[in-house]
């Protein structure tokens, strides 16, 4: 039994059937990256896990234990984080207190009206900040960080809940080249380390084929190709739609 | 069966003016993306441009008899559309790019310049519509009679949807409006020039609404009530049929205008209940109406700021001015006490709303209802159980907290203006419950005789527990916003999507909040009976609803100390100018223009220019 099993998923919009009969899984303390061309239906795959959208077939097991649309909190609550394309933050809020707030949330402390949130559990934020390298920008507002900044202060509101499962769509977008490989290095660590299954998209290929245990690819919502980095590069299908065009 | 037939026609001919006056919103709305309040006034206006213009042309003898009539009601639909690029353009066009709720703000000035425009041009007597040249009369429809004049605003719906449709689809300008519609962004890529856009919506918006008014005049007369009768009417019409669809307000205006006409014959009693049901039900059922568009799940209502806990400078202002409140009763005279418990009230009023407002990110059309409600609640207590002072305040917080309860169970599946149109619509009802309900709640009569404890009797005693009580509900919210509870309603308003993927339920979370709030709007409702000694419906109904989104909006929503600052300003000014002839004219404009000069509120002005100047020294 793998940590995650995705058998038949398929999520259409309109017309568009953006994911398409998708089956893979995924084991404890691997990398998976799942790499396709703009528009595969990689993030629609995501958001399909998370909980952000329900799937129209199909189903989704964590830990053999069916999660099939169940709403996002609930996926989260089973040990699932997650990092999006497009960075959510709350950007009102200081850096800090974004990860904090995950903190308070995984420990059940969200809901009393009794005393300050400041500083609660501040020595288990600090830490996280720390991983992720953020640590000297904890008192600045979200809505002013810098873009590859904000992916940062994601990749620590993910990890703040202790998942079992992580789920990063375009982790490094927005960073330099070096930056890239850090935390990429980090983000694998920390999938060895604590043995956390990581499904991952990236459009930067060297990060991929580096860092992927297995590589999946999308195209048009189906999954043309699925093995190790050596495997896919050789896949002559993969030459032509996807890899042909970079 | 005539019965029902004429019944059905007699619906047909009540959708007209809604349907009229709710398209021009729409449109706007569509386009602009500002909610015009001030719509309602257009409507009036209609109607007494038309009558004036009807008055004054002279009637020619033989067959044009009937011309000048017909004239009037076109030339007040254009006038109608000239002052609403007037207002456009004097008052909107310097804030578009203000945060939405400043344009509301400014909108609802504009209602209270208008309604004294029309006292002092029109007097405050309500005026007879005259009767339309050839449809005078009635005709037989299957033996039941009808008024002529019905058939022609039948024939009006259809005509002028139709007129639209042909506008939109075959004009570039139509084209233009579609597009700006669905994408605002489409429309700034393609270089339109938005301003000109804006401005001739506006004025096509305006007029509809100016024909409504002027078409409704051979039924309903003119009176300076129209702009607020019509302001609930036409956002439900424009909420259920989806923002921004123009077919959607046609079939919205014939749903709503066919069941007025038959609910009159089934349950004569309700048939204001019946509307807003009906609307609560299309929106619990499609959030984003007939026919309207999903807003995006991850889109603020607006630009949140960070919260800051109290520094120093705030502390001694704080102190200083609770110094000041304690010591009061010593050297003011008895009117000012008044005045000051007033303040006071609303400024625990307004505090409770922005509490949903800012931290909460939901802005409600309806917060009266809880003020309504925990003032009827203690009121009732007092009239039909004869509770004590100190039993009917605690009545009054948890009868309000039920209400808040069962209205913000619907209200918080919904976002941004659907969110809002659905609160003002439940208030509606709790308003006309209280309004018919006459053995119980006494009706538009209300409730007398309700006077504080003995101890509490003395003008200066029941100040100081005013004060005490008010202080510390508005010490609560604020410690609220820092507590991990108001930490995830923060969550919830910046990213609902992000919120929901770190465990927050976030609609739940509204709902408690929205209970909160309700709770401590039912304790300042408590406290204003009592000072009063009476309740009347209109504490519920929506100018009290205004009333506390100005002092919001006026203090300004990012900042925590808003509610109160604005809630003095505007009760301070409101008493101040309500002591002048034409004061709203004065209040409206004093509003323009403190939302042209502090677009950020005047307490998000101070601290603005306080952490300005900090920044600098430092
Ligand atoms: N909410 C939506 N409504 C309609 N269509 C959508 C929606 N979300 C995604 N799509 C469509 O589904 C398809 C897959 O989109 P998706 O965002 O999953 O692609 P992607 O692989 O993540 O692309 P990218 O690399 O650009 O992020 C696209 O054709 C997209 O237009
Ligand atoms: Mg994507």
């Amino acid at each position: 039994m793998s940590l995650l099993e995705v058998a038949g998923l398929r999520k259409a919009f309109g017309g568009v059937v953006a994911v398409d009969d998708l089956s893979f899984a995924l084991d404890a303390g691997r990398m998976l990256a799942m790499i396709g061309p703009n528009g595969a239906g990689k993030s629609t795959c995501f958001a399909m896990l998370g909980g952000q959208l329900r799937p129209d077939r199909g189903s989704v097991r964590l830990d053999g234990r069916a999660v099939t649309g169940w709403p996002a909190r609930r996926i989260w609550r089973a040990g699932v984080g997650r990092t999006f394309q497009v960075t959510r933050t709350f950007g009102s809020m200081s850096v800090f207190d974004n990860v904090q707030t995950v903190v308070l949330s995984h420990r059940r402390r969200l809901r009393s009206l009794l005393r300050s949130a400041r500083g609660l559990y501040r020595e288990e934020v600090e830490a996280l900040l720390e991983t992720v390298g953020i640590a000297d920008q904890q008192a600045r507002v979200c809505a002013v960080l810098a873009y590859g900044d904000l992916k940062r202060v994601e990749l620590a509101m993910a990890l703040a809940a202790r998942p079992r499962l992580l789920l990063m769509d375009e982790p490094t977008a927005g960073m330099a080249p070096a930056e890239r490989g850090a935390l990429m290095r980090l983000i694998e660590g920390i999938c060895r380390e604590r043995a956390l299954g990581v499904l991952f998209t990236e459009h930067d290929m060297d990060i991929v084929f580096e860092h992927a245990d297995e590589i999946m690819v999308l195209a048009r919502g189906r999954a043309i190709a699925h093995g190790t980095p050596a495997e896919v590069r050789a896949d002559p299908q993969v030459q032509a739609v996807y890899l042909g065009e970079a | 069966m005539g019965l029902f037939v004429v019944q059905f026609l007699t619906g047909l001919s009540g959708a007209a003016s809604l349907f009229l006056v709710a398209s021009g919103l729409t449109l706007i709305f569509g386009v602009t993306r500002i909610v015009n309040f001030a719509h309602g006034s257009f409507y009036m206006l209609g109607a007494y441009l038309a009558l004036s213009l009807i008055e004054a042309l002279p009637v020619p003898r033989g067959t044009w008899g009937g011309a000048p009539f017909w004239a009037a009601m076109a030339a007040a639909a254009l006038g109608v559309g000239l002052i609403g690029v007037l207002v456009e353009t004097i008052v909107l066009k310097p804030i578009y790019k203000a945060p939405e709720l400043f344009q509301l703000l400014a909108t609802f000035g504009v209602i209270l310049v208008v309604q004294d425009a029309a006292l002092w041009t029109w007097g405050a007597e309500d005026r007879l519509g005259p009767r339309a040249p050839g449809l005078r009369g009635s005709i037989e429809v299957m033996g039941q009679r009808m008024p002529v004049y019905d058939l022609l605003l039948i024939a009006v719906c259809p005509v002028v949807l139709a007129g639209l449709l042909l506008l939109f689809r075959t004009t570039r300008w139509g084209i233009l409006v579609r597009a700006a519609t669905a994408d605002r962004q489409m429309v700034a890529a393609l270089g339109v020039d938005q301003r000109w856009l804006f401005t001739s919506v506006f004025f096509l918006g305006s007029c509809l609404a100016g024909l409504g008014g002027a078409l409704q005049l051979p039924k309903g007369g003119a009176d300076l009530a129209m702009d607020f009768g019509i302001v609930a009417d036409m956002f439900v019409v424009t909420v259920i049929g989806g923002m921004g669809s123009i077919v959607g307000a046609f079939l919205a205006a014939l749903l709503i205008g066919e069941l007025r006409a038959f609910g009159v014959l089934f349950f004569p009693e309700s048939t204001l209940i019946l509307t807003f049901l009906i609307m609560a039900v299309v929106l619990v059922l499609r959030p984003q109406g007939l026919l309207g568009r999903a807003e995006p799940a991850d889109a603020p209502g607006h630009d949140a700021e960070p919260v800051r806990p109290a520094d120093r400078t705030w502390r001694i202002a704080v102190s200083v001015l609770l110094a000041a409140l304690l010591a009061l009763p010593m050297i003011a005279d008895p009117f000012v006490l008044v005045l000051a418990i007033d303040v006071l009230v609303m400024a625990l009023f307004a505090a409770s709303l922005h509490a949903i407002m800012g931290p909460g990110g939901m802005v409600s059309f309806g917060h009266a209802a809880f003020f309504g409600g925990g003032a009827y609640a203690a009121a009732l207590a007092v009239v039909h159980l004869g509770a004590p002072m100190t039993a009917a305040l605690p009545a009054g917080v948890v009868g309000a907290a039920l209400l808040a309860a069962v209205i913000g169970f619907f209200c918080v599946r919904l976002r941004g203006v659907y969110f809002a149109m659905l609160t003002l619509a439940f208030a509606q009802i709790a308003w006309s419950i209280v309004f018919q309900w006459t053995e119980v709640t006494g009706g538009d009569d209300g409730l007398l005789g309700i006077w504080p404890a003995a101890w509490a009797a003395d003008r200066t005693r029941y100040y100081y527990l005013t004060l005490a009580l008010v202080t510390a509900g508005i010490a609560f919210l604020r410690f609220a916003v820092f507590t991990p509870f108001g930490r995830g309603l923060r969550a919830g308003r910046d990213s609902p999507v992000r919120a929901e993927a770190i465990g927050i339920d976030v609609a739940r979370r509204q709902w408690a909040a929205f209970v909160l709030a309700g709770a401590v709007a039912g304790l300042a409702g408590g406290l204003y009976v009592f000072a009063k000694g009476s309740v009347f419906p209109d504490e519920m109904a929506i100018p009290r609803s205004f009333d506390g989104l100005m002092m919001v909006l006026l203090g300004g929503v990012n900042t925590l100390s808003g509610p109160w600052v604005g809630a003095g300003v505007f009760t301070s000014l409101q008493d101040w100018l309500s002591r002048m002839p034409f004061w709203r004219l004065t209040l409206g404009c004093s509003i323009i223009a403190l939302v042209i000069l502090f677009p950020q509120g005047i307490a998000g002005f101070v601290r603005q220019r306080a952490h300005r100047h900090r920044d600098r020294g430092s």
